[in-house]
């Protein structure tokens, strides 16, 4: 902030009593601005607790506790070499974490996605970025569709060994000519008796790498057979592994696509050739697909804004610090507008954007909880936080770098 | 008349609600304290303590591990997270949002009652060794002069026989450790060394929410939490000046006489 010297002592303290009434009007948060009576910089710790309801505020508390034992150095290292960082999921399994929004009957807690945004969040604000999200948030929303319409022995069977830690679950529903346009999915599953034979590709699938399960969306009717086209579809929550959890079965093959960041969490290329999924494996009726799936994205929808959300806050703690560390013409960078509006702007946009995640977030608890009349536009909602809080953090990333 | 069958122990952990470790600590404009309106947690000494209860009954007989906890209402939120470590209730004497903090000797006579009222005997009191917000490292001692039962702070390592009622307690002193072999019901103030506390799992969380906390106030005990000693000021330390290289001894010397320091 612009401090008044060498002029004279009255107009120096008129022109203070002025910057200061602006500074307030501007009202911005006290950790964003300098000067006697303000906070310096550097204690901009992240996102602020108001709003979030109490279970939401332990989680944070409690996920914030495990993620200290991941410093930026371990990030850094696991992008550079590429490895995927197991430590943080092992860690966050041993927590029982990934159970978080999964019924308490097979091991998990029975909360909602509005805690499990927060989770995200604060593992992306920890430092660890969307990568450290991706280690788990697959294991969180692609579950949601796996268990809500899966039968009772499929659960038993299914969700343990995930929550535990044992398996992992990446979701396939990309395709390279198919992404928005789902219902136009062209991979497809041919029902030959106890089995269906899949044959067709995937494209940007997650973890696969290192995951033993798949949750796959494939066409079980040609779409020249269909009266509806929502009805082609079938969902299955495959074997993609051999029994040693490693090596891929046969009819599969992951081919790792190379990125020029978010290097630790693989990104693959799936290619199906007579690839065989067990009928057990299939969730729900056949060709009811589609409407399950819109469930996990919703819920995907919700937590990718929480990763945003704390990825945009990490960039800005950095930020803030470098603008109140680095000194050029004898004071800190941070004292300049120049380099204080760009950040002050940016908490703007993802204080809003928290409001718009974790408003989406509950209303997706309440329609799960059979609450959902006051949400007929649950979808816009979640699309409305994703966009937003993703659109806040690219800027808030991108200013970072800039006033560093 | 048979032998009574040795009893269960039942431990009491006391924790205090104190600014998080993380935080940069800062005066408050008026000097009277620090400003408080920043992330608090459970003083981590104290998280020594319950894991050590919790790991007490991993090891040995434990029929009860319950937490007490002295402050504003917030102090609750210390007690669920201890809760959520593995104990098993919790008590809380609230004080109003502005009462001033209570004092070492204030908070073991109320510890004493709370003791006192127990209807099971408390056999084992674990505290940290001191709290990091005002580090005073007084009220262990205090409690156990109170109750006049055994004491070993600062341990490193705690042995409990539930049958033969003694506590083997390793602790750590300037010239290295000591073994003290003491008597129940015994009172053990914990160091750095003694544990890594562990974090809560998720499922403890949710457990802890369902677990009973009993609301008190001091009168309910009767005593009188109000501070004995005045706060004159508070002020933040001098800020530290840049060291300087010296070339050589003779210069080294120089230095040190200019600074007033002479051989006695």
């Amino acid at each position: 902030m612009f401090t008044p010297k060498n002029v004279h002592p009255y107009a120096r303290k008129v022109l203070t009593r002025h910057l200061e009434a602006r500074r307030r009007q501007l009202a911005l948060p006290r950790h964003l601005t300098s000067g006697p009576a303000g906070a310096s910089a550097s204690d901009y710790e992240g996102m602020g607790l108001d709003g979030l309801t109490e279970s939401q505020v332990q989680v944070r508390k409690a996920i914030s506790a495990i993620c200290r034992k991941f410093p930026d150095e371990y990030w850094a290292q696991k992008d550079i070499e590429g490895t995927y960082p197991n430590d943080l999921h092992r860690e966050l399994a041993n927590g029982g974490w990934i159970g978080i929004c999964m019924p308490e009957a097979y091991g998990g807690s029975n909360l909602g996605i509005s805690e499990a945004a927060v989770m995200l969040q604060t593992i992306a604000e920890s430092g660890a970025g969307i990568a450290g999200a991706q280690t788990i948030h697959a294991n969180v929303y692609a579950m949601q569709p796996v268990w809500t319409f899966a039968t009772e022995e499929q659960r038993f069977r299914w969700l343990p060994p995930i929550i535990a830690g044992k398996q992992r679950a990446c979701f396939a529903v990309t395709e390279p000519n198919t992404g928005l346009d789902t219902l136009r999915l062209q991979t497809n599953a041919v029902r030959q008796g106890d089995k269906y034979v899949v044959n067709g590709g995937k494209i940007w699938i997650s973890s696969a790498q290192v995951a033993q399960k798949m949750v796959l969306l494939a066409r079980t009717t040609p779409l020249s057979a269909l009266e509806k086209p929502s009805e082609g579809l079938s969902l299955f929550f495959a074997d993609i592994k051999e029994e040693d959890g490693v090596t891929p079965r046969k009819g599969i093959e992951l081919r790792q696509i190379s990125k020029m960041g978010g290097r630790a969490v693989d990104a693959n290329q799936v290619f199906f050739d007579n690839f065989e999924v067990s009928a057990a494996d299939r969730i729900g009726e056949e060709g009811k697909g589609f409407k399950q799936i819109l469930h996990g994205m919703n819920a995907e929808r919700c937590l990718l804004a929480g990763e945003a959300l704390g990825l945009g806050h990490a960039a800005l703690r950095r930020a803030t610090r470098y603008a109140s560390e680095r000194i050029v013409f004898n004071r800190p960078i941070g004292q300049n507008q120049a380099i204080q509006h760009p950040l002050a702007q940016s908490w703007v946009d993802l204080e809003a954007a928290k409001l718009l995640t974790y408003n989406a977030a509950r209303a997706y608890d309440d329609h799960v909880e059979g609450k959902g009349s006051a949400h007929t536009d649950l979808g816009a909602r979640c699309n409305a936080a994703k966009y937003f809080a993703a659109e806040a953090a690219f800027k808030a990333c991108e200013r970072a770098v800039m006033s560093i | 008349m048979r032998p009574s069958p040795s009893r269960l122990l039942n431990i009491l952990v006391p924790v205090k609600r104190a600014v998080d470790y993380a935080v940069k600590i800062r005066v408050n404009p008026q000097q009277t304290g620090i400003d408080t309106n920043v992330k608090h947690s459970m003083n981590p000494f104290d998280e020594i303590a319950v894991e050590e209860a919790v790991r007490l009954r991993e090891r040995t007989d434990v029929s009860s591990i319950k937490l007490v906890t002295i402050g504003p209402p917030k102090s609750s939120e210390t007690l669920r997270t201890g809760l959520a470590m593995g104990a098993d209730a919790g008590i809380h004497v609230e004080l109003p949002e502005s009462a001033p903090a209570p004092e070492p000797l204030g908070v073991a006579k109320a510890l004493r009652a709370v003791i006192e009222r127990q209807k099971e005997p408390v056999d084992v009191v674990i505290l940290g060794k001191q709290a990091i917000d005002d580090d005073a490292g007084q009220t262990g001692q205090m409690l156990a002069g109170l109750l006049g039962w055994s004491q070993a702070t600062f341990a490193s390592k705690v042995e409990i026989d539930s049958a033969g009622k003694e506590a083997t307690v390793l602790r750590e002193i300037d010239g290295g450790s000591e073994e003290l072999k003491c008597k129940l019901p015994v009172i053990i103030t914990t160091d750095l060394r003694l544990n890594e506390p562990r974090y809560a799992s998720l499922p403890n969380i949710m457990k802890a929410k369902k677990k009973p906390i009993e609301k008190l106030t001091p009168s309910d005990l009767g005593v009188d939490l109000t501070p004995i000693l005045q706060t004159l000021k508070v002020t933040e330390p001098p800020k530290r000046v840049g060291g300087g290289k010296v070339e050589n001894v003779d210069e080294l010397i120089a230095k040190l006489k200019e600074a007033g320091i002479t051989a006695a």
